[in-house]
C-alpha cells in the first residue's frame, strides 16, 4: 500500500531521472507485449479475471471507435422512407402507446369461423390431476380425502365468497390468486400491467376453467381498456383475450401474449 | 286594480312585444318594432328582408341571446318568462341558399396508396380530388367512377400537405423531406422542378387568393426549420423567406386582405405583409405551441370563384372579379377575424387588421387544440381537440355554443359543409361523425375505416366527402 505521494515529493524537490521519458516510453512500448503474455499464461481463477476485463476493454474501444466512425461519417436520416406515415400534426408529439386500432376484430372473427384459434401456443402439456390437486385429508381421525387443494395459480372474481368449509371441495388457496397479468401486445412490441376479467379456457379440462386455474396455455380474459384499442364501428374494446406463457405457480406472476 | 294593465299584455295575445332586430355583428337593422305576439319565424322573415330592401328572399335563423327562437314570440315570453317592458334583441343570421343533405353511405373504399393517407383535398369546383400519402405519391381521383385516376411520382419522402390552387389548376405537395412539387391535374403530370429551399419538413401550404391576383401564381408554405416561403409559381423561385418564427411554423393562412398568418411552436402568431415579407404583427397571448389557424373567409377563399350553383369560367380576369364580388359579400363591413387553436387548450380570437389583443379567449377543452375551422359563412367556429369532444363557439363573439361529445379518441381534424348546417369530424377512433349545428346533436355516425381517420374533407358542392386513414384506403362518402 503507497503510504503518501514520495515519490510525487521527490520529484518535485529534485526534478526527475535524466532518463525518466526514454524509461517511460520503453515501459509502454513493452506493456502489451507483457499483456499478451499474461493472456497467454496466466492459469485458474486469475487468467478469468483477466480474461474479462481484457474482454470489456476491448468491447468499449471497439463501441468508442464506432461512435468516432459515425461523427465522421455525413448522414441523412430523413432520405429513407419510413414505415407508418403521420401527418404534419402528429409529427411532433411523442405517442407513447400507439396502440393501433388493429383490423383483428375482423381477422378474429375470420378465425373463429374456421373453428380454430391460432394461438400463440397451440400445444400444451397436460397436467395430470395429481399435480393439480393436492389431497386433503379432513375429519377428526383425518381419514376422508374429498377435499381437494389447487396448487396452481388461478384467478377469482370479485365477487367470490367461500362455501362454508364444510361443503367447500376446492380450496383455491389465497397466496395462489392474481388479479392482473402482464400482457404483451404481440405487435406494438410492448408489455402492460392488465386487469384479468375471466378466464376463458383451460386447454386441461373445462373444471379447470370453471375453477378458474391458469396454467400455461391458458386463455384469459384481460381489461385492455387503457389500450384505447377501438373497434370498427368505433366503439372502445375493453375486454381482449390474451393467452397465458409461462409457469405462474413457479413464477409468482402470470405473463401473458394477446390474441389479436 | 292597478296592477291588472301591467300583467295583462304577457297573457293577451293581442299584445305586441317590443323587438329589437340586429345584425350578426350587432349593428340594429332599423327602429325597435313592436310585434305582435304571433309573430313567428316565417314572419320576422319577411321583415328582415323588407328591412334590407332584399330583392331575392333570403332564409334567415333567429337568436335570442345564444339559443334560438324557433317558437312565436309570445310563447317564447311565456316560457323564458320574459320581462315584456324591455326591448327584445333578436339576432337574425342570414343562411344559405341552398341546403346540402348529410352524406349517410360509404359509397367507395378505394385502394392504392400502400401508406397511411396523410391529406385528401377536394378541388375548388369540388369535380376533382387528390390525395397525398405515406408512400410518397400524389394521386388524382376519378369522382366519377370513383378510380384511381394519376398517380404522381415524385417526392423523396412522405407527403404531408397539398393544396389546390383556388383557380383549380394546380396543386401543389409538400413532403417530409422539404421540397415542394406542383402538379398538373388534368395531366397528372410534375410542373417543373421541385421547389426546393426548406431544410425540414413541410407542415402547411396555403395559396394567395384569387381575388388578389388571377391566375394563380404565388403560394406560401410553412415548414418545421422555422420559415414561411412565399413561392412564385411561374418563375419557380422562392421570392421572400419570412424568418421570424424561432421554432416549427406549424400554420399558414394568406388572407384575403393580402396579409400572411403564421403559427408556430414559439407560441406566436406573426402577420407578414406580402410585398416585401415585412413583419406587420406579432400576436402575443398563448402558452404553448400554435397548432392550428382558421379565417372567417376561408372557405370563400378556398373556393375561390366556384359557388354552389357551379358557374364555369373563361377568363381569369372573370374569375377574379367574382372571385372579389364573393369575397366582399362574405366578409361585409367588419374585419377579417383569425381564430387560433393552441397545445395550452385554449383559442384566441383576433381581429389581426384592427388591434394586436385578442377580442375573446376560448377556454373548455381539456387538452390540446389541434383544428379549428370557420364555417362557411363565419357564423360559427368549431374546434377539434385531443379530450375527445368537437366544440362549436359563435364565430363572431367567441361564445360557447356547445359541445359535440361521441367519439372515443383524440378527434384530429374537421369539415364544414358549405351550407354552414352540418359539422363533419374524423377521428383516432376510426369513425366519422357528422354534427348538427341547429340542434347540436349527432346527425349521423360513419363507421367504416380500419384505423385512425387523418383526414377529411367535404366537397364544396356538398355531394361527398372524402377521408383518408391509417388504414390506407381512401373512402368516399354520400347520400
Amino acid at each position: 500500500m503507497p503510504q503518501g505521494d514520495h515519490i510525487e515529493l521527490h520529484q518535485k524537490r529534485h526534478g526527475k531521472r535524466l532518463d525518466h521519458e526514454e524509461r517511460k516510453r520503453k515501459r509502454e512500448a513493452r506493456e502489451v507485449h507483457r499483456r499478451s503474455k499474461d493472456a497467454r499464461n496466466l492459469l485458474g481463477a486469475k487468467g478469468k479475471r483477466f480474461a474479462k476485463k481484457r474482454y470489456a476493454e476491448k468491447a468499449q474501444m471497439k463501441k468508442t471507435l464506432k461512435m468516432h466512425d459515425e461523427s465522421n461519417k455525413r448522414q441523412k436520416v430523413d432520405d429513407d422512407v419510413q414505415e407508418g406515415a403521420l401527418p404534419p400534426y402528429l409529427l411532433d408529439r411523442d405517442q407513447t402507446q400507439r396502440a393501433k386500432v388493429l383490423s383483428n376484430t375482423i381477422k378474429q372473427k375470420r378465425k373463429e369461423k374456421a373453428g380454430k384459434w391460432d394461438v400463440p401456443l397451440p400445444k400444451v402439456r397436460p397436467v395430470a390431476e395429481e399435480e393439480m390437486f393436492k389431497v386433503l385429508r379432513t375429519g377428526k381421525r383425518k381419514t376422508k380425502q374429498w377435499k381437494r387443494m389447487v396448487t396452481k395459480a388461478t384467478f377469482v372474481g370479485a365477487g367470490f365468497t367461500r362455501k362454508p368449509p364444510k361443503y367447500e371441495r376446492f380450496i383455491r388457496p389465497t397466496g395462489l390468486r392474481f388479479t392482473k397479468a402482464h400482457v404483451t401486445h404481440p405487435e406494438l412490441k410492448c408489455t402492460f400491467n392488465l386487469d384479468i376479467i375471466s378466464v376463458k379456457k383451460n386447454p386441461n379440462g373445462p373444471m379447470y376453467t370453471s375453477l378458474g386455474v391458469m396454467t400455461r396455455g391458458t386463455i384469459i380474459e384481460v381489461n385492455v381498456s387503457e389500450l384505447g384499442l377501438v373497434t370498427p364501428a368505433g366503439k372502445v374494446v375493453w375486454g381482449k383475450y390474451a393467452q397465458v406463457t409461462n409457469n405462474p405457480e413457479n413464477d409468482g406472476c402470470i405473463n401473458a401474449v394477446l390474441l389479436v | 286594480m292597478d296592477t291588472q294593465p301591467v300583467l295583462a299584455p304577457a297573457i293577451d295575445a293581442s299584445a305586441s312585444v317590443m323587438c329589437q332586430l340586429l345584425s350578426p355583428e350587432g349593428d340594429p337593422l332599423g327602429a325597435a318594432l313592436y310585434l305582435p305576439q304571433n309573430v313567428g319565424t316565417p314572419q320576422l322573415q319577411e321583415i328582415v328582408n323588407q328591412l334590407l330592401h332584399n330583392e331575392e328572399k333570403l332564409p334567415y335563423a333567429f337568436y335570442v341571446g345564444d339559443e334560438e327562437l324557433s317558437v312565436q314570440l309570445g310563447a317564447y315570453m311565456r316560457q323564458k318568462n320574459a320581462n315584456v317592458e324591455v326591448t327584445l334583441r333578436i339576432v337574425c343570421q342570414p343562411q344559405a341558399l341552398f341546403r346540402i343533405r348529410p352524406v349517410n353511405r360509404c359509397s367507395a373504399t378505394i385502394a392504392g396508396h400502400t401508406e397511411a393517407v396523410i391529406a385528401v383535398s377536394f378541388s375548388p369546383d369540388g369535380k376533382s380530388l387528390a390525395s397525398g400519402s405515406g408512400d410518397t405519391n400524389v394521386r388524382f381521383w376519378d369522382l366519377s367512377t370513383q378510380t384511381p385516376l394519376f398517380t404522381c411520382k415524385g417526392h423523396k419522402n412522405w407527403v404531408l400537405c397539398i393544396a389546390w390552387s383556388p383557380d383549380g389548376k394546380q396543386l401543389v405537395s409538400g413532403s417530409k423531406s422539404g421540397e415542394l412539387i406542383l402538379w398538373d391535374p388534368k395531366t397528372g403530370n410534375q410542373l417543373g422542378t421541385p421547389l426546393m429551399g426548406h431544410r425540414k419538413w413541410i407542415t402547411a401550404v396555403s395559396w394567395e387568393p384569387v381575388h388578389l391576383q388571377s391566375p394563380c401564381r404565388r403560394f406560401v408554405s410553412a415548414s418545421k426549420d422555422g420559415d414561411a416561403r412565399i413561392w412564385d409559381v411561374t418563375t419557380r423561385k422562392c421570392i421572400i423567406s419570412l424568418t421570424g418564427h424561432t421554432s416549427s411554423v406549424t400554420c399558414v393562412k394568406w388572407g384575403g386582405d393580402g396579409l400572411i398568418y403564421t403559427g408556430s411552436q414559439d407560441c406566436l402568431i406573426k402577420v407578414w405583409e406580402t410585398s416585401q415579407g415585412k413583419l406587420v404583427k406579432t400576436l402575443k397571448g398563448h402558452g404553448h405551441w400554435v397548432n392550428s389557424l382558421a379565417l372567417s373567409t376561408e372557405y370563400v377563399l378556398r373556393t375561390g370563384a366556384y359557388d354552389h350553383t357551379g358557374k364555369t369560367f373563361s377568363t381569369a380576369e372573370e374569375m377574379k372579379e367574382a372571385a372579389l364580388v364573393r369575397y366582399k359579400k362574405m366578409r361585409g363591413n367588419a374585419p377579417e377575424r383569425l381564430v387560433s387553436g393552441s397545445d395550452d387548450f385554449t383559442m384566441f380570437l383576433w381581429e389581426p387588421t384592427i388591434s394586436k389583443q385578442p377580442k375573446a379567449r376560448m377556454t373548455g377543452h381539456q387538452k390540446l387544440v389541434n383544428h379549428v375551422y370557420f364555417s362557411p359563412d363565419g357564423q360559427w367556429l368549431a374546434s377539434a381537440s385531443f379530450d375527445k369532444s368537437v366544440k362549436l363557439w359563435n364565430g363572431i363573439t367567441g361564445k360557447f355554443v356547445a359541445a359535440f361529445r361521441g367519439h372515443v379518441a383524440d378527434v384530429y381534424q374537421i369539415s364544414w359543409s358549405a351550407d354552414s348546417r352540418l359539422l363533419l369530424s374524423g377521428s383516432k377512433d376510426s369513425t366519422l361523425k357528422i354534427w348538427d349545428i341547429r340542434t347540436h346533436k349527432l346527425k349521423m355516425d360513419l363507421p367504416g375505416h380500419a384505423d385512425e381517420v387523418y383526414t377529411v374533407d367535404w366537397s364544396p358542392d356538398g355531394e361527398k366527402v372524402a377521408s383518408g386513414g391509417k388504414d390506407r384506403v381512401l373512402k368516399l362518402w354520400m347520400n
